[in-house]
């Protein structure tokens, strides 16, 4: 198998340079730089230099023997002075040694699967903490990556395969002596463990949000401060703002982190009738996108109601806009020109988006609903048969399907198809 | 001495060498069939009832092949009972008593009847070895039996050891030379082995047995069969009866453990834990105030019972004062005390799928000595390895017998890829593909093999053919059947709203709806004979699940054919366990399907040793 390396800290500008080789042969690159290797796991000064280019830098080196490296292989870590160029110099050294490569994009993180030293739920929380830019994310993703649903997974694969067993028992010695009648045991297991799975996919809507961002969508008819209110949230300004209805055709964002929530509000077009096409696509892009969002700051104004295109629904925030102009004390009120009243708004906002998402569980994929809900679809089956006619046979092919779905979390089985998308997402160097 | 010549020479006469004797005839061998006592031939030594659920499995294998069991078991049942009745069809078993006497006499005549069959009194020896190939067998009065291949059934001659409390001696033949040599010649070729243990209750005199106290278990009102030739029971049909175990019996067992052979740590053999001793169930179930005491008569005209459940190794008086506290059985007389017994076993790893030992091609295996339990298993490998060491010796290929189409072919490659840790007993559970996998339908999967191998009487092949063009033509009527949700509630049946029309077929996988409810909708569906409709309805039941299955066939294949390359280091794969990789290291499987059944491999493992083949065929590639 090929040595891998690659840069695993940003190229450009920095004060360090982190620099990895994975593989059979990691050591002996060392040796070819003419650096002895250090003891394992010990940081050690060492110079770096090339045959034919001479002194290339000066650096720290790491030595991580076979099975006790991220990769679980071989591997040595270079802390090269920052700048582009130092890195370059090193790249091209190695790139000169036989049977090594520049490492593809995620190709240490397939590695470390590939050996066993990791599962697939733990690399994903590793593509999630690579990503993270919140502290919900971060701690999210370190959920994954600690192995919580792994654990899960298996907890639950245990509980499967003695529900197997329980009505295995009953079909196998018919006619035998049995310690006790397994099937009501086997049945309250059963329903325990749909119970767990059921609780698990019910928090993925909240884990895909914590992960991708919640939407949040400022609506209200035309001309009512909508834009005025994201650029306030903005700092600056994102949205073309003017004193004309209409001004916004698009849908402009605001990417903001709310107590370590990713929450991006999203300026709609102003909401009316209209005769101009283009304006027109632009309010049934933003009734579309408004009608997904997780959440809705209706502005009125007066008593203006939010436009024809949407009516109000549960969790929708309203507030009296242009409260500047408005200087009457009312509840409720917030202006994107002076500020007034948007700390209140966040607030609210932040309030009720941390209590969506503490419903959140370590699942947070597309790919971990498919296989939950599988699983739990399998399971419902086996119950129903036990409940119903009574073949216990087809009840323990159920549970053989449950169970199979499980191993597609764990990344055991038809991991082909899952692999390619999600190296993919990783980085080159991880 | 030379005797004469045969293509195939089986020793022993018990179940494996019965059937293999049978299949290496039928298969258009000249066979010898040599043993101690020809009128041992077809003895039952242990429990007197063939079938049940995974073994009913196996005899109805048999059957389709042509073998003898099913035939013989039909004759000689004095109760049958289908296991599992209120289940599915896939994990029904037909189990039937056996008039112990009855059956051996009915194995001794079906192979006296082969006139390819020589029946031999005597003590196999040794084998005659031609420059370092086998030649035959040699017989204690030194007989020269010359043969092409040999089938060896000796079940426990194998350093065999029968305990009864203190006491310990020889199992089998005691003192006697000749069979140690044997033994010896076997131990000579270095071949993995193992030791296992099992054991025997006390047999009973069912005069002495107050049966008006007990619980009677009768057979089914209406017998199923074992054979698929057979229409109904041929004798007198008695019913068995349940007797149980109290707290009485159970401290008497307790206070004497240490005299138990078992547990007085004078055994190094594993015994299997889904048979346990009454000891085994004392100890481990502790909790349990009771446990069944099986009754079942060995015979028409014999009064010995057969205790099924209180298999001991306790001494003689203890076994006695333990019975005596059962009710029921307060005054019974102990005919012959239980015992265990212990022997070496050969790796069945070291075999190939034709159950022939590759360190002495020509020799094949059999029963017991592979490490498995029961008649039924045994037979089945007696087929298996009858069937082949005829073949061999005539020149024909390999018969092979794959997991996904038998019964037989799960055990085959149970042994011969993963080996036994425990005595090998069949389960429903050990095959994927058990929906599949019926006893029912045993004869739709293996009687058109069997025909191809040429192992089948006309009879049979005649009375299958017209079987499956009834059923052909009763499928295609239901299957040309078919109506809407709508039309489907108008006569009761509720099907889900999709737009879909269900056939007839369709509708018999709701656990609902049988062909008798389909022919209140198409009348013309009256006609179908009730045997077929039954059937054509187990055929049916499994619908979905049958095509998901097929799906894992197919995957099982593409697997199964996945070759693993040579000298692959399963140390250098770190994800693996220090145990598996040891494993895969000393089994070194050709392909990943027989690395799957490696015992303790888990899908993780599995999933590690793909990627590495993964790697290795990119770079070769």
């Amino acid at each position: 198998m090929d040595t891998i390396y690659a840069l695993s800290t940003v190229r450009g500008r920095a004060g360090l340079s982190v620099l990895r080789i994975s593989g059979q042969d990691a050591g002996s690159a060392l040796a070819h730089l003419g650096a002895p290797v250090p003891p394992p796991r010990r940081a050690a000064l060492r110079d770096l230099v090339s045959p034919g280019a001479g002194r290339l830098d000066q650096a720290i080196v790491i030595h991580f023997p076979e099975g006790s490296s991220f990769t679980g292989e071989e591997t040595v870590e270079l802390q090269l002075h920052g700048g582009i160029a130092t890195a370059d110099a090193v790249l091209r050294e190695l790139s000169s040694l036989p049977g090594f490569r520049l490492a593809k994009p995620g190709e240490f993180s397939l590695r470390a699967l590939q050996s066993g030293r990791m599962n697939l739920t733990e690399i994903e929380g590793l593509s999630d903490l690579v990503n993270a830019e919140t502290e919900a994310q971060r701690r999210q993703a370190r959920r994954l990556l600690d192995g919580e649903l792994a654990e899960k997974a298996l907890r639950w694969r245990r509980s499967l395969l003695r529900c197997s067993a329980l009505l295995e028992a009953v079909m196998e010695f018919a006619d035998e002596d049995l310690p006790h009648d397994s099937v009501p045991e086997a049945l309250a297991l059963m329903t325990r463990l749909r119970r767990g799975l059921e609780e698990e996919l019910a928090g993925i809507s909240a884990g895909e949000r914590i992960r991708d961002g919640f939407e949040v969508a400022i609506i209200g008819a035309p001309n009512v401060g909508k834009s005025t209110l994201l650029n306030r949230l903005a700092g600056r300004e994102a949205a073309l703002t003017s004193e004309f209805a209409g001004t916004t055709r698009d849908i402009v964002e605001v990417r903001m982190d709310l107590d370590g929530l990713p929450v991006t509000f999203l300026d709609t077009a102003g909401i009316r009738e209209s005769k101009d096409p283009v304006e027109r696509l632009g309010v049934e892009r933003a009734v579309k996108r408004a009608g997904e969002a997780d959440m809705r700051i209706v502005l009125v104004e007066g008593s203006t109601q939010a436009g024809s295109g949407t009516a109000l629904r549960d969790g929708d925030i309203v507030l009296q806009a242009k409260a500047d102009l408005h200087p009457d004390g009312r509840q409720g009120a917030v202006s994107g020109r002076t500020g007034e009243g948007v700390r209140e708004m966040l607030e609210c906002v932040t309030r009720e988006l941390s209590r969506r998402a503490a419903a959140a569980g370590a699942a947070s994929r597309e790919r971990h609903r498919e296989a939950l809900s599988a699983s739990i679809k399998s399971l419902n089956g086996a119950i129903t048969e036990i409940e119903g006619a009574g073949r216990h046979e087809i009840a323990v092919e159920e549970i053989r399907q449950a169970t199979r779905d499980l191993e597609f979390l764990l990344g055991e089985v038809d991991i082909e198809h899952v692999l390619d998308d999600l190296f993919s997402s990783l980085c080159i160097g991880k | 001495m030379k005797h004469c010549e045969f293509d195939t020479a089986v020793i022993g006469g018990g179940h494996a060498g019965a059937e293999a004797a049978s299949a290496a005839a039928r298969s258009g061998g000249s066979v010898a069939l040599i043993t101690l006592r020809l009128d041992g031939i077809g003895v039952m030594s242990c429990n007197p009832a063939i079938g049940g659920v995974g073994k009913g499995h196996l005899v109805r294998e048999i059957d389709a092949l042509d073998g003898v069991m099913g035939r013989v078991a039909d004759g000689a049942g004095i109760q049958f009972r289908l296991l599992n009745r209120s289940k599915g069809p896939a994990v029904q078993g037909p189990r039937a008593q056996m008039d112990r006497s009855l059956y051996r006499l009915g194995i001794q005549g079906e192979l006296k009847s082969d006139a390819r069959i020589t029946l031999i009194g005597g003590e196999a020896a040794d084998f005659v070895m031609n420059n370092g190939r086998l030649a035959g067998v040699r017989l204690a009065d030194g007989t020269e039996i010359r043969s092409k291949t040999v089938v060896l059934t000796t079940g426990t001659f194998l350093r065999g050891v029968i305990r009864l409390g203190e006491e310990a001696r020889p199992a089998g033949r005691v003192g006697d030379r000749a069979s140690v040599r044997l033994a010896e010649r076997m131990e000579s070729l270095g071949l993995p082995l193992g030791r296992l243990k099992t054991g025997t209750p006390p047999r009973l005199d069912g005069r002495t047995i107050d049966w008006d106290g007990l619980e009677a278990q009768p057979g089914d009102a209406s017998p199923v069969m074992l054979s698929f030739l057979s229409e109904r029971p041929l004798v007198r049909q008695v019913s068995c009866a349940i007797a149980h175990t109290g707290a009485a019996a159970h401290d008497i067992i307790r206070e004497n453990l240490s005299r138990s052979a078992i547990y007085g740590g004078h055994f190094e053999g594993v015994g299997p834990r889904y048979c346990p001793s009454i000891e085994d169930k004392v100890v481990r179930f502790a909790e349990k105030a009771s446990h069944q005491v099986f009754l079942e008569p060995e015979g028409l005209d014999d009064h010995t019972v057969y205790p099924n459940g209180i298999s001991t190794s306790l001494p003689a008086d203890i076994q006695e004062r333990f019975v005596h506290e059962i009710p029921g059985l307060e005054n019974a007389v102990i005919l012959q005390p239980g015992y265990a017994i212990e022997y070496d076993f050969v790796d069945p790893k070291a075999l190939k799928p034709t159950l022939e030992l590759p360190d002495l091609p020509g020799l094949f295996l059999a029963g017991q000595i592979n490490g498995t339990t029961g008649y039924e298993e045994a037979a089945a490998q007696g087929m298996v390895a009858g069937l082949n060491a005829a073949r061999q010796a005539l020149g024909l290929d390999a018969a092979e017998f794959p997991r996904s189409e038998s019964y037989i072919g799960v055990m085959i490659d149970d042994l011969t890829a993963r080996g036994v840790t425990e005595p090998y007993r069949m389960f429903t559970s050990r095959a994927e593909f058990r929906l599949s996998l019926r006893a029912d339908n045993a004869d739709q999967r293996l009687t058109p093999k069997a025909t191809g191998l040429g192992i089948v009487s006309d009879a049979r092949r005649k009375r299958f053919d017209a079987k499956m063009e009834a059923l052909e033509m009763a499928k295609s009527a239901i299957a040309e059947c078919s109506l809407t949700a709508s039309e489907g509630a108008r006569h009761g049946i509720r099907i889900s709203a999709d737009g879909i029309r269900r056939t007839g077929l369709d509708l018999l996988s709701f656990p609902d709806v049988n062909v008798d409810r389909l022919a209140q909708v198409w009348p013309e569906l009256s006609e179908i004979e009730p045997e077929t409709a039954r059937q054509v309805e187990r055929d049916a039941i499994y619908g979905k699940y049958l095509e998901r299955q097929l799906r894992s066939v197919e995957a099982l294949k593409r697997d199964e054919g996945r070759r693993i390359p040579d000298g692959m280091d399963y140390s250098a794969i770190s994800g693996l366990s220090r145990e598996l990789s040891g494993k895969l290291g000393a089994a070194r499987p050709e392909t990943l399907g027989q690395a799957r059944r490696i015992d303790g491999m888990t899908p993780a493992a599995m999933a590690l040793i793909l990627a590495r083949i993964r790697l290795s065929e990119r770079q070769t590639a």
